[in-house]
């Protein structure tokens, strides 16, 4: 175990002291924030912390100690050169950084790490950037610290059932590494030939196959981690408990604001004996839904369970061609797992719940070829609807799987007020639903839309007793919308924990929290009826 | 995703054309994991999406290419390897093609690599010139590292590519009719280099499909297909190409299918309706001789392959990038050698390609190495008795790195279906 629990700020003894009262200082602190300023934004109303103007005056000497500490070839200051880092898959904001750095060893990171943290100079990680919350959304004062050279398999334990690797491996290239052994990584998000596994730890990234596997978190049994003092920690490792606080489950899904992933050991699963997938199409969305509810209260839990609707099955068929009925409201992909005799069995009481649930067309795997193509066309499906609209939102609400039909209803309504079209694409066993909103950059006044459009659909998921993200991370998509989950205190509980481990905030800022606050600020006390809680704790 | 061009500059069809692409781009970055440079390197600027990122900043803004764009374009293998993994369908091939062209028109080159293109353009399409510089390159060899000391690597590279013997040129214009009745009439493509390095794919191809009933026509006047300036950003003599195999093609006679063994060329050639869809006088044309063009397994899979006797045997098959991305022609290969008896295995990372890419191994002979040893590692790796591809680019590349016989899929065909045994096994056994 590292030593990241043994950080001197942010005690847990003061964890009760956050207060409602902070967000009355909201409104100063965001007057010294301002807009993302490159004017590459239209419209948009997100505000990025404003750029430290003292870090902007030193570019030039910032550069060269960073081509001192990682080889001048591994830095780039190029203002045009930079351009492809400007985004990543979240199109609607775009922002140079201050300088893109290419680390390819775990001491380049640290090195990198501690100069910023020496200096003051803020850092934005990045994979593979194909977040669609703007997880690696560049800052104009900020280094961005790109991990796509970390590219190697470490070591393949099959006795320990699982893989060391570097962080900028992708998560397909996980499962490749290691299907000639019968064993494969299970969480596969859609972007999975793409995304690396860092990213899936920084966002505790989903997938088709959650259902029944569980998330990244319950897929990765270790992490080496950079702090952003340049220190190097160990949590976790091949054994499924490392005693102590569970710091590990902390830094998955922690979006790069507490630290920097530089290995990653994950846990691999035998192949199953035998996989089926069956797409069934339905009449009504609601119906589909009444399946999918159907089946989990039968005790159900298939491989996966995803749903589609008409405009998404047809952007995926037009790319795919696997065969996608383009005649039904409603498409499920089931696949079931296991044994062949389970599989089998399994099977037939899905066709049961099918048909009760008034299936119009239902068509089973034949091959494994067709198995993997039924899964390609939901995989593309976000980047197939580029097909039929230029642009699009891909939102990431949760909700509670009853309440489906409801939110479905809720979803047209919405569309119709906003004037926007929307395709739907979503978890339907695990209630994650992706509605990708359709809009046309290049048409004035349509990225705004969009946006309040998404934020209707997200605040629908809250009220329903959802929460705002399945998998996707918070980001900056989602950032704003965090006080309709939680309340003043609870962003300042989650903040201190920022705090223990970037006490600067130099790590992502502007990502996740809605407004900044120093860290010494979450020192203030709370005096409840002219007494200080703890009064025998020592302050500092 | 969003574009910045003037209504002004979306009057010439060529930016209009590339707003059309760029708007299907959603910048997923699906594309980055299959790009074999993005694989290499890990820096976005080296993947498609960077590149289509570069691309839009400076034709939007209308400025000469600088070196922050020409360098990573450059590197570009135009392997479309993208276009495969594309779930939006962006024409990327079109888009870089634009590219190259602005690159071409506005950026100037250091002399020596303006040398070193200009060479490559005026020999290597023309194959008698080609023939008599490979014959000037045995003698040049031995001065390879002097060549690369003196800052002209793309020259040695050529010398080190090049054949340590030139074939005899093949003597193949005119009509071979099938002994049989004939079932079909095709042309087949004679191509530049191919011809010039392994005169015997054609003659393999021609005796496969003689042997099938098909009666093969070399039409006189053809030449390159164009793909050789087409991706140095050579537009004009590209289409020059183009146009006289246009015309050359036209004297044919009725035809069943233009036929290719090149696929490299093959892709270029589909694509002449839209090279020349500017050109009012060839553009309806270009467009009907593209339509009759087909790599030769396309064409034979449609066909009844002849019996084969089988010499059987394990072969890597390695797909040409111009194959499965460009024409997105996978399985023919491999059930046609499965047919004729041979045992087909394919490697890791199949969509990778080789580093050949026509010009892209002289050019960029660094990336290209280090291509070629991941290819061969993961060819070597099936412990194949031999490797087959379908484009003469990749057996080039491919026989340069490795010491297994390396071998044209219709060679294959033809040797199990009664004809030689390919020259390379030949040299091999002996």
């Amino acid at each position: 175990m590292g030593d990241a629990g043994a950080r001197p700020h942010g005690g847990p003894q003061e964890s009760t002291a956050a207060t409602a009262e902070e967000s009355a200082e909201e409104s100063a602190e965001e007057s010294a924030q301002q807009r993302m300023h490159d004017g590459s934004h239209d419209g948009s109303r997100l505000v990025m912390p404003a750029p430290d103007a003292a870090v902007l005056a030193r570019r030039d000497q910032i550069v060269a100690d960073l081509a001192r500490l990682v080889g001048a070839d591994s830095v780039i200051a190029h203002e045009r050169a930079m351009r492809p880092y400007e985004s990543d898959a979240l199109t609607a904001h775009r922002q140079l950084p201050l300088v893109v750095v290419l680390p390819a060893t775990t001491d380049e990171v640290a090195a990198v790490l501690k100069y910023c943290h020496d200096n003051a100079i803020r850092v934005v990680p990045r994979g593979a950037g194909t977040s669609l919350s703007g997880g690696a959304l560049p800052l104009a004062d900020a280094v961005l610290l790109g991990m796509a050279k970390f590219t190697r398999i470490r070591e393949i334990d099959t006795a320990n059932r699982c893989a060391v690797v570097e962080p900028g491996v992708t998560n397909l290239g996980i499962t490749k590494a290691v299907e000639h052994l019968g064993f494969y990584y299970a969480p596969d998000p859609s972007s999975q030939i793409a995304c690396t596994i860092g990213g899936n730890v920084a966002e505790n990234s989903g997938g088709v196959h959650c259902l029944k596997y569980g998330l990244t978190t319950n897929n990765v049994l270790g992490v080496e981690l950079a702090l952003i003092t340049g220190e190097i920690v160990r949590l976790g490792g091949k054994h499924l408990d490392a005693g102590g606080l569970d710091l590990l489950s902390v830094i998955i899904g922690s979006e790069g604001l507490l630290g920097v992933v530089t290995e990653v050991t994950v846990r691999l699963l035998k192949k199953p004996d035998t996989a089926r997938a069956v797409l069934v199409g339905f009449p009504t969305s609601e119906s589909a839904g009444d399946c999918v509810a159907q089946i989990i209260a039968a005790g159900i839990i298939p491989a996966g369970i995803e749903m589609m609707d008409k405009d998404a099955i047809a952007a995926a068929e037009a790319f795919v061609n696997v065969g996608y009925p383009l005649d039904v409201e409603a498409l499920l992909i089931i696949e079931l797992d296991g044994p062949e005799a389970e599989c089998a069995h399994l099977l037939d009481a899905v066709t049961a719940h099918a048909q009760a649930c008034g299936a119009t067309t239902l068509r089973v795997s034949q091959s494994e070829e067709e198995r993997l193509g039924f899964w390609a066309g939901r995989k593309a499906a976000f980047p197939a609807v580029g097909r039929i609209s230029p642009d699009y939102l891909c939102m990431d609400g949760t909700i509670p799987r009853r309440q489906l039909p409801f939110v479905l209803a809720r979803m047209r309504e919405l569309s119709h007020r906003h004037g926007l079209r929307v395709a739907n694409v979503f978890h339907a066993g695990d209630g994650n639903l992706h509605p990708l909103i359709r809009y046309d950059a290049n048409a004035p006044g349509e990225l705004e839309a969009a946006e309040a459009f998404g934020a209707d659909i997200l605040r629908l998921c809250v009220e329903v007793g959802g929460v705002l993200t399945g998998e996707h991370g918070v980001g900056i998509e989602k950032r704003d919308l965090m006080p309709e989950m939680f309340d003043a205190v609870d962003l300042a509980q989650q903040l201190r924990l920022k705090c223990a481990f970037d006490d600067q905030n130099l790590l992502n800022p502007g990502k996740v929290f809605p407004t900044l606050h120093r860290c010494a600020e979450m020192g203030r006390m709370h005096v409840s009826g002219g007494a200080l809680p703890f009064p025998d704790l020592p302050r500092f | 995703m969003q574009t910045h061009f003037s209504p002004a500059q979306l009057l010439d069809p060529r930016l209009a054309e590339v707003d059309r692409i760029l708007r299907a781009c959603v910048h997923c970055g699906f594309c980055t994991a299959t790009c074999p440079t993005y694989v290499l390197k890990g820096d976005e600027r080296d993947s498609p999406r960077g590149r289509i990122y570069l691309i839009k900043d400076m034709l939007e803004n209308g400025r000469p290419a600088t070196a922050e764009e020409v360098g990573p374009i450059d590197r570009c293998l135009s392997c479309l390897s993208c276009t495969s993994t594309c779930p939006s369908g962006v024409d990327y091939m079109h888009l870089v093609d634009h590219a190259r062209a602005h690159i071409e028109e506005t950026y100037a080159r250091p002399r020596s690599e303006r040398l070193v293109r200009a060479l490559i353009a005026r020999v290597l399409p023309y194959p008698r010139r080609f023939r008599l510089a490979l014959k000037a390159a045995a003698l040049g060899r031995p001065f390879a590292g002097l060549l690369e000391r003196a800052g002209l690597a793309p020259l040695a590279a050529m010398l080190r590519l090049a054949p340590h013997k030139v074939p005899p040129a093949a003597r193949d214009g005119g009509v071979h009719a099938p002994a049989g009745p004939r079932k079909a009439r095709v042309a087949l493509l004679a191509g530049c280099a191919q011809q010039v390095l392994q005169p015997a794919i054609d003659a393999a191809a021609i005796r496969l499909l003689n042997r099938m009933g098909v009666e093969v026509v070399r039409v006189a006047g053809q030449g390159c297909c164009g793909a050789l300036p087409h991706h140095m950003g050579r537009s004009e003599e590209a289409r020059a190409f183009a146009r006289a195999n246009v015309r050359a093609f036209e004297t044919a006679g009725p035809l069943d299918a233009l036929l290719v063994t090149a696929s490299g060329c093959g892709t270029t050639l589909k694509d002449y309706g839209h090279m020349l869809a500017g050109d009012p006088t060839f553009a309806g044309r270009a467009a009907a001789l593209a339509g009759k063009v087909r790599d030769i397994t396309e064409f034979l899979a449609a066909q009844d392959l002849p019996a084969a006797h089988g010499p059987g045997g394990r072969v890597a098959y390695h797909s040409a990038c111009s194959l499965q991305h460009g024409q997105k022609v996978k399985s023919p290969p491999v059930a046609l050698l499965r047919q004729a008896g041979f045992e087909v295995v394919e490697p890791f990372d199949p969509h990778l390609c080789c580093g050949s890419a026509g010009t892209y191994n002289m050019l960029q002979s660094e990336l290209a190495d280090a291509l070629k040893t991941r290819k061969v590692d993961t060819l070597e790796a099936l412990r194949p008795q031999m490797i087959a591809a379908g484009n003469i680019g990749c057996l080039t590349q491919i026989a340069s790195g490795t010491a297994l016989p390396v071998v044209h899929t219709v060679e294959l065909l033809d040797w199990a279906t009664g004809g030689p045994r390919p020259g390379a096994l030949a040299e091999a056994a002996a």
